[in-house]
């Protein structure tokens, strides 16, 4: 069932509070694989994961009758994985405030321009390919998926919930300040970092299969 | 009117394709890509980038063990109201 067939809120809302299973499988079958993929961003192991949606439903049904549709529903369940996840990472001795934005990275090694004692300074010193010229088939592959997921899962936790909620499963900037309770400005600055750092990856990736 | 340099462009590069950049920065930019390839080139590695990170293959169901648990559990707090 898609996220189109859940209907308009009010009433989904409403069948769930009367226990309506067919609404609660509905909202389970729309919500839960990307639930749990968010879930996987915090806490990183698939049974953590599972635990933690478990969770997080069990709070959602307990807190429905206090949801008053201030955010969608979309947001406020993610809302409540996200604070499931928190505390989970946390009792697993395993936490970074991931709104910390960390020092301040370049999106491109200083190194990959000139110097300022060059007429143009910060001009390219090695130029970036033109990766539709030849490169495009090979980004198609399945190796190149691998590259990406590796990349994205080595980056710091705030980076990675974002570009996984921005990129991968293609929210708007919006909802991903909501629910993960980022300013506008710290959730772009956050992506940008992510962005930057796939971007190196594929470079190198690339790089090695020329070589 | 200060013309970008290629390092600031790539710290730009997000608000740029986010659509945020405010309308002079937008502008320089706009005057440093159209006179710079290598720039356009960095320009278009981010937008495969970020087009390929949004071809993942993502799982649309749930495992149906999880399924099955998370429905009991519907059913025990309907059972409770």
């Amino acid at each position: 069932m898609t996220v189109d067939a859940l209907g308009d809120e009010q009433s989904l809302v409403a069948a769930l509070r009367a226990g309506d299973e067919s609404a609660f499988v509905a909202v389970v079958d729309a919500y839960g694989p990307p639930m749990r993929r968010f879930a996987l961003g915090f806490v990183r192991a698939g049974a953590l994961a599972d635990e933690v949606v478990q969770e997080a439903w069990l709070g959602a049904l307990r807190g429905l009758d206090r949801f008053e549709g201030r955010s969608s529903l979309k947001t406020w369940l993610f809302q409540i994985v996200a604070n499931t996840a928190k505390t989970r990472a946390v009792r697993e001795a395993r936490t970074v405030p991931f709104s910390e934005l960390g020092a301040e990275e370049p999106a491109v090694a200083a190194d990959r321009f000139l110097g300022p004692d060059a007429r143009y300074p910060g001009a390219w010193a090695t130029y970036p390919d033109q990766w539709e010229d030849g490169p495009a088939e090979r980004l198609a592959s399945v190796e190149t998926r691998g590259v990406i997921e590796r990349a994205i899962a080595a980056l710091p936790e705030g980076q990675r919930l974002v570009i996984s909620l921005r990129d991968v499963e293609g929210w708007a900037a919006a909802e991903v300040c909501n629910v993960l309770e980022l300013t506008e400005t710290n959730q772009r600055v956050l992506l940008h970092r992510a962005r930057a750092k796939v971007r190196e990856a594929l470079e190198v990736y690339l790089d090695e299969e020329e070589g | 009117m200060n013309g970008l340099s290629c390092q600031e462009l790539v710290e730009l590069v997000t608000s740029y394709v986010e659509g945020v950049l405010p309308d002079a920065d937008r502008a320089r930019f706009d005057q440093h890509i159209g006179a710079c390839s290598a720039c356009v080139a960095y320009v278009d590695q981010m937008r495969t980038t970020i087009r390929l990170t949004g071809t993942s293959h993502l799982e649309e169901t749930l495992d149906p063990a999880l399924r099955d648990e998370l429905l009991a559990r519907f059913r025990d707090w309907k059972g409770d109201r």
